[in-house]
């Protein structure tokens, strides 16, 4: 059984429908991220599920026991729980203190709570801060006893939103690091929310895509990020070229897509005549000068119309009759001396082609 | 112009010597206000946290009205008190018109709305994040009020000092339910105010200088507890 279970949960703040029939169960021991841009109800998903407030539909099941809408009841759970908050408040209190409370409303007697604190302090390594004032630390130090203070009452569920946001590199680096000794060490179930792909992905077990308010795909990290289910999540997922067309030929797997004034290969057991969407990734597709050096099935000369550099890869952007963009090092950018104008060749595998169903009247 | 110098002089002396009239007056007057302070603070703190953590119909209204009442004339709680506690009023047998305790209870009924108004604001200067976080860490509802009030403590504080501040310089009201009776209810502003139209500028004065003294000490220490 799952250790929560969310049934049909629905919310609306005032008029506007916040979320819309969200379903998810989480077992013990499991790492969920919910991912999804900003505003699409990641939040408010985990509020509800802390019980900070109660939705406008729906159950919430914890432990198999459900959830009434008011009630004692839903401090005991709540006690079962830690949420850390997007926007972590410390208390203007000692960091001592303010990891400590957790455990004095729980009724804890003081020298375990003298031990737990200590200990807890350690793994987040503020040992040596016990005794400053939290409003005094930096961001990322904050966030450290954010963690600390909701890992403290040793909660059956761990609730992170956004747990890095906001951060600098380092900080980040650091706090994904707690994170994971939590997850190694801990056996803790974890459900954390993120808008950031590639933290999900390392951290998570499994991923559900929240877009506007609706979970639109749930699966492991992988097939997220690969297989994404429509357009939306194929472009939260980073796949940037999507490209309308329609199936011409199907031979034995390998599909022929028309895409106007081109055609794409993909390996598909799609039928023939289907409308679709073909999503490749940019840093699955290669450039070239010349067209002998590639073997991939996908191959078009276009024009650069614009380079952009992200630091150690390059973003390309081309014009080949369809616009695609590529990511490559900045090192072979410099090598095929890319700028704007220049004609190269580039090319993706039939299998680095993801295809995604199109509803007639879709637009891009 | 002279009289007035050696008015200050005098005064000073009787200071510095610590004449004991000088220092019953002012210690009467620190009791009397400390306590009615401590008082009003004990109603106030846990009423005005009622007040904030509970929506309830009429709550803008009864937060108007407290504030209204800032501003109510101290002559106007001393009529009150005194009909109230008069041998006539309906609290008349208690008999203690014309004691400290009436002057006690003058005060806070003087002090109760800017404390209850200020300890308010204060706790609403206390954002949602913190009260979200305090729950999400288990806190109960009572619990949750605490972490609040504790937030707002410094806020609070200032409240608290405001109503002393009020207390210990009125004299409407102190005059009125007091009587100004030497050795008994004879406060600091009292004295003042008929002292110095009997012509005992001298004593007038250092009590003056007293009372500022007394009201810098306070602000000053508000202060440093709010840097910290
Ligand atoms: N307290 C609130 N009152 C009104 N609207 C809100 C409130 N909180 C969030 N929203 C709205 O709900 C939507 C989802 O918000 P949120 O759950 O915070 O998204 P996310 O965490 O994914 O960025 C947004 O459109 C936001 O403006
Ligand atoms: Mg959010």
């Amino acid at each position: 059984m799952a250790l929560m279970e969310i049934v049909g949960l629905n919310h609306r703040y005032g008029e506007q429908k916040v979320l819309e029939n969200i379903n998810l169960n989480i077992d013990k021991g499991e790492v969920f991220a919910l991912i999804g841009p900003t505003g699409a109800g990641k939040t408010t998903v985990l509020r509800l599920i802390d019980l900070l407030e109660v939705p406008s539909a729906g159950e919430i099941y914890f432990d198999g026991l459900r959830i009434p809408e008011s009630g004692k009841q839903r401090l005991e759970v709540r006690r079962r729980m830690s949420f850390v908050l997007q926007k972590p408040r410390v208390f203007n209190l000692s960091v001592y203190d303010n990891v400590a409370y957790g455990l004095r409303w729980r009724g804890e007697r003081k020298d375990k709570i003298d031990k737990k604190v200590n200990k807890i302090l350690e793994m987040v390594g503020l040992k040596g801060y016990k005794d400053r004032n939290a409003h005094t630390l930096s961001g990322g130090e904050a966030q450290r006893v954010a963690l600390a203070r909701a890992m403290v009452v040793e909660p059956e569920i761990l609730l992170l939103d956004e747990p890095t946001a906001n951060l600098d590199p380092v900080s980040t680096e650091r706090i994904e690091q707690i994170i994971s000794y939590i997850i190694e060490r801990r056996n803790t179930t974890m459900i954390m929310a993120t808008h950031d792909m590639s933290q999900g992905q390392q951290l998570a077990d499994r991923i559900g895509v929240i877009i506007n308010g609706k979970i639109v795909q749930v699966g492991d990290a992988k097939e997220v990020f690969r297989l994404p289910k429509d357009k939306e999540v194929a472009n939260f997922v980073g796949m940037q070229n999507i490209i309308a067309g329609r199936i011409v030929t199907n031979a034995k797997g390998i599909v022929m897509i028309d895409i106007g004034n081109n055609v794409i290969q993909a390996v598909s057991d799609c039928p023939v005549g289907e409308e679709v969407y073909a999503g490749i990734r940019p840093e699955d597709i290669t450039l070239a000068l010349s067209k002998s050096e590639s073997s991939a099935r996908n191959c078009f000369c276009g024009k650069v119309s614009k380079v952009a550099s992200l630091g150690p890869v390059s973003r390309v952007e081309m014009d080949c009759g369809f616009p695609l963009v590529a990511l490559v090092t900045s090192i072979s950018a410099e090598e095929l001396d890319l700028e704007k104008g220049r004609e190269v060749y580039a090319s993706f595998k039939a299998t680095g082609v993801h295809l995604i169903k199109r509803q007639v009247g879709d637009t891009l | 112009m002279l009289e007035i110098w050696h008015g200050l002089i005098k005064a000073l002396e009787l200071i510095v010597s610590l004449d004991p009239e000088v220092m019953e007056i002012a210690g009467r007057s620190l009791r009397i206000s400390v306590t009615s302070c401590l008082l009003a603070s004990s109603i106030c703190i846990p009423l005005g946290s009622l007040i904030h953590f509970h929506n309830f119909r009429g709550k803008r209204a009864v937060i108007n009205i407290i504030q209204t009442l800032f501003s109510v004339p101290t002559v106007v709680v001393g009529l009150f008190v005194f009909v109230l506690f008069s041998n006539a009023g309906p609290l008349g047998t208690f008999d203690i018109l014309f004691t400290p305790i009436a002057m006690v209870i003058g005060q806070m009924i003087l002090i109760t709305p800017i404390m209850l108004g200020l300890t308010i604001s204060a706790l609403s200067g206390v954002g949602k994040e913190i009260v979200d976080t305090a729950i999400s860490l288990g806190a109960s509802g009572f619990q949750t009020a605490l972490v609040v009030v504790r937030e707002s403590r410094y806020a609070v504080l200032a409240a608290v000092t405001m109503g002393f501040g009020r207390a210990i310089s009125e004299v409407g009201c102190a005059l009125m339910v007091g009587g100004n009776i030497r050795g008994f209810t004879r406060t600091i502003t009292t004295a003042i105010s008929l002292e110095t139209s009997k012509g005992d500028l001298e004593l007038s004065i250092a009590l003056g200088i007293i009372l500022l003294s007394l009201a810098l000490i306070v602000n000053v220490a508000l202060n440093r507890l709010q840097q910290r």
